[in-house]
């Protein structure tokens, strides 16, 4: 956690993915409150306004709440929605560069299936 | 505060340093402002200064022309690579002077600040190494709280902790009092995250005015054979490409990163620096983002 930034991708996009990681592996968990924007782009030395669009999208997808003047909340439902949103993410990052991959080495799917189910020998072991 | 440039020119030393430049800033937020050396930025930093007048054109501040405006520059305040302040000038006076100028001075943050970066109120400026005359430079704007505050360069032979501390600083006072900033560096990766709009000159002419995020998405490098690359980009907009040992690398814009994902390409961000880089060496005519 607390990964630096780097460019590759837009800076709210990270943010939200660190806020997101923070929740999935409960170090901040439902209902307690997450940084502020200000926090945020203090501790990244990052544009507030950066921040704080990272932080709304979370909102917007009901991952955080506000309350008036005391900040943002972890939603009862957060972790559930992020599992559902990180699994598409994962067959979209993992799985079909996984199958591209294989296919450019001539490995099919039943190859593959016993390479995914093998667990980390490659093949001289 | 509200900065017009309606076909702004100016030609200085017999150059033509800028070449009818139209933009609007209207919010407050931290622009960086990027391009080769000779493109316009000081130029543009020194008439929205009310430091000299444009050739042609105008450079308008909430609709007023800041040359000779007293009213309106003390609302502006623009810290040089150097020479900002007479050498035989102690510390403490040349915080007193500024205190004068700017309505908006903090007091309490500019001798906090003297502290922090450990310059003696009682010394001459000429006695100052290039790094605390910087130091100073950066402490007068940052407690000018001036509605427009601009930074050209401000940082000649300070190291890299003090340029890390008054990166924080500039953080968290932004936040605690939103205007205008304007940063002009050559150290863009040290600073690119603090941006939150870019503005790219070349050759006097404004090349591009957008959020930063906008560009880091909008723009992506791609790499993969060179056959398929070469047919990809075909109807694409590539602003750079290169070839090594068998492999071809373009970046695009405009295309999106899924897009090229599915084709099996590798794909990775471009920075601001990188980009501007590729925009101010691009000889391929206009860009459409």
């Amino acid at each position: 956690m607390y990964r630096s930034l780097d460019e590759s991708k837009p800076i709210y996009e990270q943010i939200k993915e660190q806020m997101e990681d923070i929740i999935i592996n409960d170090s901040i968990p439902k209902g307690d409150r997450v940084p502020s924007t200000n926090e945020i782009a203090n501790f990244y030395k990052i544009n507030p306004a950066t921040a704080a669009k990272g932080i709304n999208q979370l909102v917007d997808e009901g991952i955080l709440y506000k309350k008036r003047g005391v900040g943002m909340f972890v939603t009862e439902d957060a972790k559930g929605i992020l599992f559902q949103k990180r699994k598409n993410a994962f067959i979209k990052n993992f799985v079909i560069p996984l199958k591209t991959e294989a296919k450019k080495l001539n490995i099919d799917s039943q190859e593959l299936l016993e390479l995914l189910t093998k667990e980390g020998k490659t093949i001289e072991d | 505060m509200k900065i017009e440039a309606k076909n702004l020119s100016k030609i200085y030393k017999g150059k033509r340093a800028l070449d009818q430049i139209s933009f609007c800033l209207e919010e407050p937020k931290i622009y960086g402002l990027l391009g080769k050396n000779g493109a316009g930025k000081t130029t543009f930093m020194q008439l929205l200064a009310g430091m000299m007048q444009p050739t042609s054109g105008e450079i308008l501040v909430e609709k007023t022309n800041p040359f000779n405006n007293q009213r309106l520059t003390e609302s502006i305040c623009l810290i040089k690579e150097g020479n900002n302040f007479k050498k035989d000038l102690k510390i403490k006076n040349v915080l007193t002077i500024s205190s004068l100028f700017y309505p908006t001075w903090d007091q309490l943050l500019a001798l906090k600040l003297v502290d922090e970066f450990s310059l003696d109120i009682n010394a001459k400026v000429k006695a100052l190494s290039k790094g605390m005359e910087s130091a100073l430079g950066i402490i007068v704007g940052l407690a000018s709280k001036a509605p427009i505050t601009m930074f050209d360069e401000p940082y000649i032979g300070l190291d890299a902790s003090a340029r890390s501390r008054f990166y924080e600083i500039l953080v968290e006072q932004y936040q605690e009092h939103k205007r205008t900033i304007i940063f002009s560096t050559h150290l863009i990766d040290e600073v690119s995250l603090l941006f939150e709009e870019v503005l790219i000159f070349q050759e006097g002419k404004l090349l591009v005015q957008e959020n930063t995020d906008v560009l880091r998405q909008k723009c992506i490098s791609i790499s993969g054979t060179i056959p398929q690359i070469e047919s990809f980009i075909t109807d694409k907009m590539v602003i750079d490409t290169k070839q090594f040992a068998g492999v071809m690398t373009a970046v695009v814009v405009g295309i999106e990163i899924e897009e090229a994902r599915t084709n099996g390409f590798t794909v990775e961000g471009v920075t601001i620096q990188q980009l501007m880089i590729y925009l101010t060496s691009y000889k391929g005519g206009k860009i459409e983002w």
